[in-house]
């Protein structure tokens, strides 16, 4: 084996290795790399009870109600499988809709209404102008469900 | 295996000659193409229907982003070359990426904070994505502070290249991190296999900004590696020649 050969084995085989230790870390890990959970996930209880974490979904269409008079909102967060209700109050996001992603920082209670204190938008991949919109969901008309 | 073709490409005298005859034939079209991309991204395309003109920072931000991720490679690549053919230039030019490299990655950074706080409703979340990116900079900036600490410049180049090497791990990680876990980041829109989820209009300009911001890079590394060539080869009898002239 000459040298140049030893070189190139040794810096393959630690690429390997770190790649390797970094792939099994990660997967260690799962469940503190993400960044949320989703309402199945929730139904699972695959969420950590009594603690904070992330709940992540869309806001159903026709869900959000405000209490006249003050920040209170509350709606419901779907992955068009399973929904959990929850409780806001506070200043919500630009891009906060029905039918768009959604973070919501909180607790579950044992009354399974999710009790959040922060909520972030979440944008989806798609990009287009308003007209395009508009050509691609006629007015009354619900949006393609997006993952 | 014949390797001459890579030890004539790794003569310093041949790749500083080499590197000031392309840096122009870089650095005009790239000039063009960020100027005709931002003329296009900012005054020609249309609002997006959520986010208003406020999606327009995605033509200083995905570029910016994609060439964080693309530097690192060159990196690691160039850095991987030194070590196994002990080849002074390949440790020039990874030397040569890593400051261009973390000033695309703060430019991501910094522009993705401004997007999400009107869209998100936060600057910053500890998000997978955002993560690895800030990673991604640590890395540079470790890269960078390794260089400096070690005086002896072949050791330097050595210790550095195997942190260069091993960084690399996390390139997939930043890349793939929107799709392998739950993240506030939206999927690629326009990296990806299938059709683009942005429309034509929108992609154009940033398509072009893409092949700017990529041209903007190799110009910038090549400035970067003559000077590095000049310094390491400071006492040779060609560097002599060549800067009195």
């Amino acid at each position: 084996m000459t040298p140049r050969r030893r070189r190139l084995v040794l810096v393959l085989g630690i690429l390997a290795g770190v790649a390797a230790a970094g792939a099994l870390a990660l997967q260690a890990f799962r469940e503190n790399v993400m960044f949320y959970f989703d309402p199945t996930q929730v139904a699972r209880g695959e969420a950590p009870q009594g603690e904070r974490f992330r709940l992540g979904g869309m806001v159903e269409k026709g869900s959000v109600v405000r209490t006249p008079g003050s920040l209170q909102v509350q709606f419901l967060v779907t992955d068009f499988q399973r929904t959990v209700p929850v409780h806001y109050s506070g200043v919500l996001p630009d891009l906060f809709r029905e039918g768009q992603g959604v973070v919501a920082h909180g607790r579950l209670g044992v009354d399974g209404v999710f009790t959040a204190d922060e909520v972030l938008a979440k944008h989806d991949e798609n990009y287009m102008p308003p007209e395009v919109h508009r050509s691609l969901k006629p007015p009354g008309q619900a949006a393609a469900p997006q993952g | 295996m014949d390797w001459t073709w890579l030890h004539r490409f790794g003569s310093p005298p041949h790749l500083y000659g080499l590197a000031g005859t392309l840096v122009p034939w870089l650095a005009w079209p790239a000039a063009l193409a960020i100027a005709a991309g931002l003329y296009g991204g900012l005054v020609l395309a249309p609002p997006d229907y959520q986010q208003g003109d406020g999606f327009r920072i995605i033509y200083v931000h995905a570029p910016s982003a994609w060439l964080s991720l693309m530097a690192y490679t060159w990196m690691a690549v160039a850095a991987g070359i030194g070590l196994i053919w002990r080849m002074k230039v390949a440790h020039a030019v990874a030397a040569s990426c890593a400051p261009v490299g973390a000033w695309f990655t703060v430019a991501a950074l910094c522009t993705g904070m401004l997007w999400g706080k009107p869209m998100w409703g936060t600057y910053w979340a500890w998000d997978p994505r955002l993560t690895a990116e800030l990673v991604l900079l640590f890395l540079y900036l470790g890269y960078l502070g390794l260089r400096s600490a070690i005086e002896d410049p072949q050791r330097a180049d050595r210790a550095s290249a195997v942190l260069a090497v091993v960084g690399v791990v996390n390139v997939p990680i930043v890349r793939y991190s929107v799709e392998w876990w739950n993240s506030i980041h939206q999927a690629p829109s326009v990296m990806k296999f299938g059709k683009p989820s942005i429309s034509w209009p929108m992609l154009t300009p940033l398509l072009i900004m893409f092949v700017g911001f990529t041209l903007l890079f190799v110009a910038l590394v090549l400035v970067r590696v003559r000077g590095e060539i000049l310094r390491r080869e400071r006492q040779a009898r060609w560097v002599a020649e060549v800067v009195t002239v």
